[in-house]
């Protein structure tokens, strides 16, 4: 419907009558990085009082088209238009003026500040903190009550949880005066029972004549929540739905640009015996916090193990123990019959000798050195390895060897040994990273947020060679924040609530509600 | 018994002789580290509006537009530190050095060429100079004991640059707790993106943060050559500005307790003094070195351990970018 009518120009557009219905109208904007370009000639229009889902994979310039309406980014050409006229969004300054509000994917909330002075930031009320507390104060607990944002007003914003910050942000919006609210990729940090509550704010807020724009990649929230679609890719809005005429598979396509399956066939095959085991293992943080506490589980041969929880809950203390980043301090880990004791020599080397493979969660500090080529990239960790030298010079023509297989096997784009691993994609990177570690041939492999920041299209490649280690016999350690993830890939499934392990199911009858429950700490199995 | 006593008066009352430009120092480090923005420039601003302030009042005659002529340098300075490292997102450290080292060689230069003294500006007269200042009913308080001595010895008879240096620290406590701009001004140091997201800049937050401590820089200069001191000498504030940025760190960058370090460093300078040459039971003659060196070695044991982690704001060091 819109790419070829939006053509005539923007004094076409402007002698339009304004139509009174969209509280939005985006016209042709384009904005280039350098030679990237981010956006280009993007359309988009939002009817007052629905919420619009935006979809797209990552790059695909949903968050520039944001930062753009936001006036964080200057677009390189196109026109902006709320309630049919045309605004100059230069500045958040401006944008907020105009009653935009935007909660971004990463907070934007000073973590030493209360919840009410991060609340009240930027719209103080007085010159004076004092006077100003007390009539923000008033004005926000009425919203608070309105729309069912709970918070705790005097707490510390770095001691409350996720879901208690998102409601600092959506109150911070609406003490501006927001009518217009952009959501990037809200329910990135939730639990399913958060996600249930915030949408039903974002509900409360458009019966209220609140125009929502949410941004995600989770094509089940468009379906639930959302009134009207845009799906993006690359740069552009490559489809508009009415949500009720769409499916997530039509949506899924159009993301991708070909069919993509979303469902993962698991090879059918017997576990074998105990190759992980960890017993009693307890971790105290540099600041002294106990992270762990008395974790014990086991993973067999030819078997994955889901760990599921919302992030920070001991996952990465307990995958970097596990990998040798980190001492073992108290407890016990078990790996291919070999025993490691507390403050024993343990390191990734030796992780690595023991046949433990690791794939980090950050794979930018963990998993690349992303300056470095990718044949150099492609042996880190294994550098020792005979066949990559001679003597202490490293062989570059057999890595070069090495390189070219890797790329084409593990569909790595572009399959270039010589390109910095940098100017990949996540997707393409985090690819990389899982071609290295799975061509060591390990018989232990750790697995941390195998697809946060992967596209649809390389989730689907991760997910089918993770199952062909799977059916190799290769004990498998995932640890994901995506839910339907760790449910679809793993045999067994554990969850964690602030480094414990709360419960433990098989994956065949657990369900989101309960796993979600688990994870939220209200519920011991 | 009583000697003892007027030892301890005559030390109370050259700590707070001592103290004075730390504090100063020390209040405009909090302004400009709150916001984000290292300030190890406070020794080179200072030093570069002593020298302004005694040049600008032997030209004069007026010690008021010798002041005000300090401050003016010190926030040009500042504004040198704002556009390297604000508006070119220049490494903070760095360009706080350059200004160190560029007071350091420019103030002697400058006063060789202008007075031909090897560096040192010519005397100030004390009508040239803010003279102490004595407090009504001294007479009548002498007579009281112990406080009367404390007030007539130690509160009173100071100029007016050391009682300003105290009301700096309550405005400084006021501005930065109590007020909108205060609010912003931390937040800016802590997270500057959510006062970008807030529709505030960023730039200009940290550009009137840097300003201000350039103010109280130029005082803590004004004092040293034209209030404490009778002309400007070349080197003259000793790394008093790094004094004060061990306190400021000391006090965990909070106006009160941060007084309190400085009033401490002045009193183990006074000390220092006071023990120069004298024979101390069990010790013997301690070189006066060692006591020079104290503010500094207390910091680190101080740090250390004692008084618990110092934690710095948040964002203080990194220049603010939007885009990337």
């Amino acid at each position: 419907m819109k790419n070829s009518e939006n053509k005539g120009g923007n004094e076409a557009i402007a002698s339009l009558p304004p139509s009174t219905e969209s509280a939005i109208e985006l016209k042709n904007i384009t904005k280039r990085f350098g030679h990237v370009i981010a956006n280009s000639d993007v359309n988009l229009k939002v009817s007052t009082g629905t919420i619009h889902g935006i979809v797209g994979e990552n790059g695909a310039g949903k968050s520039t088209l944001m930062n753009i309406l936001f006036g964080l980014y200057k677009p390189d050409s196109g026109m902006i238009f709320l309630n049919g006229q045309a605004v100059d969004v230069n500045s958040p300054e401006k944008s907020i003026a105009l009653g935009i509000g935007m909660v971004h994917q990463h907070f934007m909330l000073v973590p030493t500040f209360t919840v009410l002075e991060n609340a009240m930031l930027g719209n103080e009320g007085s010159m004076l903190l004092r006077s100003g507390e007390e009539v923000v104060l008033d004005r926000l607990k009425d919203l608070s009550n309105n729309y069912g944002l709970d918070v705790d007003f005097e707490a510390i914003i770095s001691d409350t949880p996720v879901g208690m910050q998102q409601r600092v942000e959506i109150l911070k919006a609406l003490n501006r005066g927001a009518k217009i609210l952009i959501l990037d990729e809200p329910t990135g940090v939730l639990t399913p029972q958060e996600t249930i509550g915030l949408f039903d704010i974002l509900r409360s807020l458009r019966e209220q004549g609140v125009t929502i724009i949410l941004i995600t990649h989770k094509l089940k929230e468009i379906m639930s929540i959302t009134d009207t679609v845009s799906v993006m890719r690359g740069g552009k809005v490559v489809a508009d739905f009415s949500t009720e005429k769409t499916s997530p598979e039509e949506l899924a396509e159009n993301m991708v640009g070909r069919k993509v399956l979303l469902s993962i066939k698991k090879p059918t095959l017997k576990v074998g015996k105990p190759v992980l085991e960890v017993k009693n293992v307890s971790h105290e943080s540099k600041d002294g916090v106990l992270v762990l506490k008395n974790i014990s589980f086991d993973l067999k041969e030819g078997e994955i193990l889901g760990i599921a929880g919302v992030a920070g809950n001991g996952q990465s203390e307990l995958l970097d123990i596990l990998s040798g980043i980190e001492t073992l301090q108290r407890g016990q880990i078990t790996v291919n019959d070999k025993t490691i004791l507390p403050f024993q020599d343990w390191n990734s080397k030796k992780a690595r000798e023991f046949g433990v493979a690791h794939v980090p969660e950050d794979r930018h500090k963990r998993g690349l050195v992303l300056p470095f080529h990718n044949y150099e990239n492609s042996i880190l960790g294994y550098h020792r390895n005979e066949d990559y030298s001679s003597g202490f010079l490293m062989d570059k023509r057999k890595i070069l060897n090495f390189v070219d297989d890797l790329v084409e096997n593990f569909d790595v784009r572009p399959r270039s040994s010589s390109i910095s691993s940098g100017k990949l994609s996540g997707g393409n990177q985090q690819k990389l990273v899982l071609a290295r570690e799975i061509e060591s041939n390990p018989n232990i492999l750790l697995v941390g947020q195998p697809t946060r920041g992967v596209d649809i299209g390389a989730i689907e490649r991760i997910y089918e060679d993770l199952m062909k280690l799977k059916s190799k016999g290769t004990a498998i350690l995932l640890v994901s924040v995506e839910l339907d993830e760790i449910m679809s890939l793993s045999d067994r499934i554990v969850v964690m609530n602030q480094g414990t392990i709360v419960g433990e199911t098989n994956s065949s009858n657990a369900t989101e509600l309960d796993l979600g429950k688990m994870m939220s700490g209200l519920e011991q199995v | 018994m009583l000697e003892s006593f007027q030892i301890i008066i005559s030390l109370l009352d050259s700590t707070i002789r001592i103290a004075t430009p730390l504090i100063f120092c020390a209040m405009a480090g909090i302004f400009s580290e709150r916001s984000g923005i290292i300030d190890i420039g406070l020794e080179g601003k200072m030093l570069l509006s002593a020298f302004v302030a005694a040049t600008a009042t032997f030209l004069t005659g007026s010690p008021i537009f010798g002041l005000f002529a300090a401050i003016l340098m010190s926030c040009s300075a500042s504004l040198i530190h704002g556009f390297a490292c604000i508006t070119n997102k220049g490494d903070q450290v760095i360009s706080g050095l350059a200004i160190n080292i560029l007071a350091s060689g420019l103030t002697i230069t400058l006063g060789i060429a202008l007075f031909s003294r090897g560096g040192q500006t010519p005397p100030l007269a004390s009508e040239q100079r803010f003279m102490p200042i004595d407090f009504p009913f001294l007479d009548q308080l002498s007579f009281v004991p112990v406080f009367g001595e404390l007030f007539v010895e130690v509160i009173s008879g100071h100029n007016i640059l050391v009682y300003l240096s105290v009301l700096a620290v309550f405005f400084t406590y006021y501005v930065i707790f109590k007020t909108r701009f205060g609010l912003r001004l931390r937040a800016v140091g802590e997270k500057p993106e959510a006062v970008d997201t807030a529709g505030i800049s960023v730039i200009k937050m940290r550009y009137q943060s840097i300003l201000i401590a350039g103010m109280l820089c130029g005082l803590a200069g004004a004092y040293l050559s034209i209030a404490h001191g009778a002309g400007f000498g070349r080197e003259m504030s000793a790394g008093k500005g790094y004094i004060a940025l061990a306190a400021m760190i000391f006090g965990k960058w909070n106006p009160i307790p941060t007084l309190f370090a400085c009033l401490l460093f002045g009193f183990l300078e006074a000390l220092g003094v006071r023990l120069e040459g004298v024979e101390l039971i069990w010790i013997g003659e301690v070189p006066v070195q060692v006591m020079q060196a104290l503010p500094y070695v207390l910091t680190v044991v101080l740090l250390a351990g004692f008084i618990g982690k110092a934690r710095a704001p948040g964002a203080i060091g990194v220049p603010y970018s939007k885009e990337g």
